[in-house]
């Protein structure tokens, strides 16, 4: 290998002056690279491209496995007249905005020391990435354990600073419904904030998740000329400065794609959802369908009451949801991010 | 004077920002940390001691756990041979086709590779329906191809695999040429030696999304013995009910081989997926 090296450069460094069009090997066309994407495509085709139209035609239909029978449009208008779709799309948006805004936040922040030149900044990384690393259902049980009424880490360090303890993943009751209680009052149903059980999971979620943003940021800041910097800090310019003219808007294409990706993943989790209830003893979605989001629901249509046709009609509803928010994110970030 | 005072400052300024990070590495780490030594508590302490240290250092639990699960070097041998079975096939299925994508001329070729690249679009719950249909149709339910074969090519992988192939200079094509090498030979002899660190990234994520894979397995399986180390952890969850010593020293048996390889290739990790995340961001 070692000998066969030079030559390769020398003849590279020969060809380097060559204008590239001369030797008209582009524009030939190779029939074999057909067979070089075939498995792929055969793999992918089969498992991922056709089961998005058969997944249309199955929401289409209705009854056992082997005995569909078309029905239109049926499943779409029962389940966009369900109040159970309804609300588990509300539940699906408020778990998105609980996960999201923090975790991107949090993910830029730490990034952003770490970017200021810290010792050890490796070692800090390998230590923020690890969550991400382990399994949902692992780490899931750690968790149910640290959110536990009566023994949990959670409660403990509630109690420290003098609030009162919570029940966690088992409490359906919203959060603010929980504090106006504790006031001795009550609040109207649209008021009571999203469930302390969904906001347990969404802190996992958070948990989880965090290092993932981490690197991302880190490896978009660190693409960030130094000079830019140095130049506006001879000018004068402060941390937050410097900060807000200079890392905000050349760190946006990053910021672009970290909010693209965390919106798809956060409107389709599902994985950290089953997870938590499990490890508390809870039905999937429970307790009382607080945490029962699309995913879930679709997931219980399909694994607990085998409605094919009808959970088919949910996840296609829901690639709708995912692909308008896609789109509104291009249309308003991505313009921003091109000025 | 002003000098001292400024180093000073930096200085305490610095000592800030590692305490904020050291936070967030508490923040990060202690679930591990306390998940490891409530695993050697006894029931009783387990159940309703807050201190982080076990009084008493129970190691035997880890092989009560172990026998507990009586299925469960089952479970590490399906994920293991489902994990490296699932990598070989992306890494063979995605050098191919990456491959054609970056170098080779053929007509359709960028309507193919959008199509290709729109299937990372589409939610995996729209394909589990029409999947777990597919799978009933084949007699793949409760058996090993159902868990490998679909996912042995991923768009993914094909897209961080052409971005790097992308790099390789042409007129080391053009020299193999001259040496009397065609499409395969180059792609073997040259490009998949210079490709390795992009090589390394494709078959780790691959294979922590295969270990860590969870609702596709629990839909497809029905018995222990096909079952998945993360499926079976979730059934030990309800078997387990109160004994969270157990649970726990479960958990650790089933996380701590990710986390060696973790630690060991940390950087393939952590680089692949900054890559990647610059790409799609720019």
């Amino acid at each position: 290998m070692a000998e066969s090296v030079p030559p390769i450069q020398k003849i590279r460094t020969l060809e380097v002056d060559r204008p590239r069009h001369v030797s008209g090997r582009q524009r030939k066309i190779e029939w074999t690279a057909y067979l070089f994407i075939l498995p792929a495509f055969v793999i992918l085709g089969v498992f991922h491209i056709f089961p998005v139209i058969y997944a249309i035609f199955i929401s289409l239909e209705s009854g056992p496995i082997n005995k569909f029978s078309f029905v239109g449009l049926q499943n779409y208008s029962a389940a966009l007249t369900n109040p159970v779709f309804w609300s588990s799309l509300g539940t699906t948006f408020v778990y998105a905005l609980l996960t999201m805004p923090f975790t991107i936040v949090l993910g830029l922040f730490f990034a952003y020391l770490l970017f200021q030149g810290v010792r050890g900044q490796d070692k800090y990384r390998v230590a923020f990435f690890l969550p991400y690393v382990i399994s949902t259902v692992g780490s899931s049980v750690v968790w149910a354990w640290i959110f536990d009424p009566s023994n949990g880490l959670a409660n403990f360090i509630l109690e420290r600073f003098g609030v009162q303890p919570l029940r966690w993943l088992i409490e359906p009751t919203g959060i603010f419904q929980i504090f106006a209680r504790q006031a001795g009052g009550s609040l109207p149903t649209w008021a009571q904030g999203p469930s302390v059980a969904l906001i347990a999971i969404a802190i996992f979620t958070i948990w989880q998740s965090m290092g993932y943003d981490v690197v991302i940021f880190l490896a978009g800041l660190t693409n960030i000329p130094g000079e830019l910097y140095e130049a506006a800090r001879i000018d004068g310019a402060n941390a937050a400065q410097l900060f807000r003219y200079i890392t905000i808007p050349l760190l946006a294409p990053t910021t672009f794609f970290v909010i693209v990706i965390s919106v798809i993943a956060s409107l389709q989790s599902f994985n950290q959802i089953f997870a938590m209830n499990t490890a508390a003893a809870q039905t999937l979605g429970g307790p009382l369908e607080s945490t029962n989001t699309l995913t879930v629901y679709m997931f219980n249509q399909l694994y607990t009451y085998s409605n094919y046709g009808y959970a088919s009609t949910i996840a296609v509803l829901l690639s709708i949801v995912i692909l308008a928010f896609t789109l509104i994110n291009f249309k308003v970030l991505g313009r921003q991010t091109e000025d | 004077m002003n000098l001292n005072r400024d180093r000073v400052r930096n200085l305490f300024g610095r000592l800030l920002i590692h305490l904020v990070l050291l936070a967030g590495v508490i923040w990060s780490i202690f679930p591990f940390v306390w998940m490891v030594f409530t695993s050697l508590k006894s029931y009783v302490e387990a159940a309703a001691s807050q201190s982080l240290l076990p009084t008493q250092w129970l190691f035997s639990n880890y092989l009560t756990a172990w026998n507990q699960v009586a299925v469960f070097p089952r479970y590490f041998a399906n994920t293991i041979f489902i994990a490296t079975s699932t990598v070989l096939g992306v890494l063979v299925t995605g050098t191919l086709a990456a491959y054609a994508f970056a170098r080779m001329q053929f007509p359709g070729r960028d309507v193919l590779f959008m199509l290709l690249l729109s299937t990372m679009m589409v939610p995996f719950e729209v394909t589990l329906v029409p999947n777990f249909i597919l799978m009933r149709y084949f007699g793949w339910i409760n058996h090993y191809q159902a868990l490998i074969i679909p996912w042995t090519a991923s768009a993914f992988s094909v897209f961080l695999l052409r971005q790097f192939f992308r790099s390789i200079p042409l007129d080391l094509y053009d020299a193999a040429v001259l040496d009397g090498a065609n499409h395969l030979q180059f792609l073997w002899s040259i490009v998949v030696p210079l490709s390795r660190p992009a090589l390394i990234t494709s078959a780790l994520l691959t294979f922590l999304g295969s270990w860590n894979a969870l609702m596709w397995p629990l839909l497809v399986t029905n018995t222990p013995q096909m079952r998945p180390i993360q499926v079976g952890i979730a059934s030990f969850i309800t078997d387990a009910g109160t004994q969270v010593q157990l649970l726990l020293a479960a958990v650790t048996i089933s996380v701590v081989p990710v986390i060696l390889l973790y630690l060991v290739l940390q950087r393939w990790f952590i680089e692949g997926i900054a890559t990647v995340g610059i790409h799609g961001g720019s």
